[in-house]
């Protein structure tokens, strides 16, 4: 066991899972430091969640090796069990039993010592101190997300493996379940998130784009621009509708994305784009300025280039 | 780490029956549906009709005539309707089904009885269902000769029937009055063991994995024997409570005796109710959706019912449907519990049939396993 400091939470390699003769995950490779708020992207289907499966040993690998907190995916899923908290996609609790019960419950499967206290106490950190009565099925959409990450954090995980946690989620909650995230971050768990929102993306330090199975890009959050290699030029004026409508049928042009008043113009050949843009800029009545591509355009990138991709997988 | 811990297992447990409790139609079905079964099968069901409506074509009458009719009267079988004045009528009776039998006695009938020249009575019978016409048709011969050795005395005694060579003596054990409830009832408890734990423990299994909180649950460290056993158990204690309300309204309200050895019953559902949950087990690693779940505990149930002799005498099924009904846990224990129950049999005598259920329990648990560690993945 390698229970340094210094080693990744998370370093697996190669890894592989075939289902019914189809690969959903291909030959992955991933490092996430300790303490790092690590962002899982990609389309549905990518398989995102196979690969958060096999990493805390519920699904074994069928190629590819790895370590999870320093123990090895395939032969010690028991441990990795004990130190993760994972929170599933789809509300995982018990509808039919209390938060108490629900908690109590998930408390007892850790084997935690001075179980009462600990259930009372996230209780209150949760505030629902006085509703925990209340059967969990009919707590809201938000309330059943923070009863959910309270319960997979019951016995203190070292390392929060989060599938997909906002989904279905009203924004003003999603805010909270963040800050509740960058908080245990700042206390040392290692957080592992898969997500569809750029907004929470730009929140991660590291992030991994995978699509078809296969990780495309990975890297710290400010360097994926770069690698994406967008130009972007924003475009701001009059009647942008008619002239997204007529940058749509331009082949330089691989993106555009409404911002606010604004349009983001994108594309891969910087040189053709370049030029396009001087030649509208021309034509008026809009005001086009180069600027840095940010994380929101690449990320806006990588999802349009891999929208099918359950067609594109059945095709290919 | 521990292979198991009970604390986990009490965990499960102590939750299972939390839910039990909360879902409150299950939990009425489960007592619902075996009371519900016990009374529709022990009083509706009748493999031995009597009092069918007959009917008679009367071309003659006399003291012959009303002594043969008195006695089918008397007999039980037969309920006397009326009188039809053709054989055209008699068909029509039987054809619409307001008549199950026609006794034609034909022209001449006294007097030829009186000659001593043997002459016939019709009995047309409705025989499109075997089972309500067998008993009736079996009993007539019995009752015209009767009939006819109580009429004919004095001087006529010369054209009674003389006594047959042989005498059979029939001894109907273990139930001598033919009530079906007797037979049918000990029956019962395989059949709705059967249903209700197959189906509880399938559904039970499968809600989780359809509800998606199987995923958390396997998340943390918890074995799969602590969950199997954890949510298999409490419904243990409904089969228990189901046995024990069938055999109170066994003993009640059905007379149904119980003569063996009450060591001998309670090994054998026990072991009855592990193979239905292993049954269930098995179910629940095939069925992706609690629907699917239901409609395979009932694919069980139909063969429960049909091949195991619960309902038709087992010997008189063709061999590959008894080939079938062999491998059907309920044949074997329905053969216990009526040996049992009826014909006082020991542990000893039933040892036949536990080896059997066993066999079957093992076929089951074994892939049922196997197929287990298939859908972790």
């Amino acid at each position: 066991m390698t229970e340094g400091q210094d080693a990744p939470a998370i370093e697996v390699s190669g890894l592989t899972k075939v289902f019914d003769g189809r690969k959903v995950v291909d030959g992955f490779d991933m490092s996430v430091p300790r303490g790092a708020i690590y962002g899982f992207l990609g389309p549905n289907g990518s398989g995102k969640t196979t690969t958060i499966r096999m990493m805390c040993g519920l699904l074994t690998p069928d190629g590819g090796s790895g370590t999870c907190l320093g123990y090895d995916i395939h032969r010690e899923a028991g441990e990795i069990k004990r130190r993760v908290g994972y929170m599933t996609q789809r509300f995982s609790l018990y509808e039919d039993l209390t938060i108490r019960e629900n908690l109590d419950f998930m408390a007892r499967m850790y084997g935690l010592p001075h179980r009462k206290e600990k259930v009372s106490r996230a209780l209150e950190d949760l505030g629902l101190a006085n509703r925990s009565g209340q059967l969990a099925g009919t707590l809201s959409g938000g309330w059943k997300q923070r009863l959910s990450l309270a319960a997979c954090m019951i016995h203190t995980p070292q390392l929060l493996l989060l599938d997909e946690p906002t989904a279905g989620v009203d924004p003003k909650a999603r805010r909270d379940f963040w800050d509740e995230i960058r908080r245990l971050s700042a206390k040392g768990v290692t957080v592992l998130v898969s997500t569809h929102y750029m907004d929470e993306a730009v929140q991660c330090d590291f992030i991994a784009y995978i699509a078809y199975g296969k990780k495309l890009i990975s890297g710290p959050s400010r360097d994926i621009p770069g690698m994406v290699g967008l130009t972007t030029w924003r475009v701001t004026g009059e009647a942008l509708g008619p002239l997204e409508a007529k940058l749509r049928a331009e082949p330089d042009v691989a993106q555009i994305a409404r911002f606010g008043d604004a349009l983001h113009v994108s594309g891969t050949d910087k040189a053709a784009l370049d030029r396009l843009a001087t030649r509208y800029e021309a034509e008026g009545p809009q005001k086009w300025v180069e600027r840095e591509a940010g994380l929101e355009d690449a990320f806006i990138y990588l999802m349009t280039g891999s929208e099918d991709n359950f067609g594109l997988k059945g095709a290919a | 780490m521990k292979l198991f811990s009970f604390a986990r297992f009490a965990a499960v447990l102590v939750k299972e029956f939390i839910q039990m409790r909360r879902d409150r139609v299950t939990f009425a079905m489960m007592i619902g549906v075996p009371v519900m079964q016990l009374l529709l099968f022990g009083y509706a069901i009748n493999t031995d009709p009597h009092n069918l409506p007959t009917l008679v074509e009367m071309a003659d009458e006399g003291p012959v005539t009303r002594a043969i009719l008195m006695g089918m009267e008397t007999s039980d079988f037969f309920d006397f309707q009326g009188v039809v004045t053709s054989q055209a009528d008699g068909d029509r009776a039987l054809r619409d089904g307001t008549a199950n039998f026609v006794v034609v006695i034909p022209p001449g009938f006294e007097r030829d009885v009186v000659r001593g020249l043997r002459p016939t009575i019709l009995l047309a019978a409705d025989a499109s269902d075997p089972v309500a016409a067998s008993g009736a048709v079996g009993a007539i011969r019995g009752i015209v000769d009767t009939a006819m050795t109580e009429s004919l005395t004095g001087p006529l005694a010369y054209a009674a029937q003389t006594a047959p060579p042989v005498d059979v003596t029939v001894h109907r054990q273990f139930n001598p009055e033919g009530v079906t409830a007797i037979n049918i009832v000990p029956g019962l408890l395989a059949v709705i063991l059967s249903m209700t734990m197959v189906m509880i423990t399938a559904v039970a299994i499968v809600r989780e994995v359809e509800k998606g909180t199987m995923e958390a649950l396997i998340a943390t460290p918890v074995r799969p024997l602590e969950v199997m056993l954890g949510k298999i158990i409490p419904y243990v204690v409904v089969g228990y409570v189901q046995t024990a309300l069938f055999l109170v309204a066994a003993g009640t309200l059905f007379g149904v005796p119980f003569i063996g050895s009450p060591v001998a019953f309670f090994a054998g559902f026990n072991l009855y109710i592990l193979v239905n949950l292993a049954i269930g087990f098995l179910v629940s690693t095939v069925a992706r959706s609690q629907m699917q779940a239901l409609q395979l505990s009932f694919f069980t149930i139909l063969p429960t019912i049909l091949l195991s002799g619960f309902m038709f005498p087992f010997a008189a099924m063709p061999a590959w449907a008894q080939t079938l009904g062999t491998a059907i846990p309920a044949t074997h224990f329905l053969r216990l519990t009526r040996k049992v129950m009826l014909k006082g049999a020991t542990l000893a005598d039933v040892a036949g049939n536990m080896v059997a259920i066993s066999i079957i329990m093992v076929v089951v648990i074994f892939i049922a396993l196997k197929r287990y560690r298939g859908t972790l993945d």
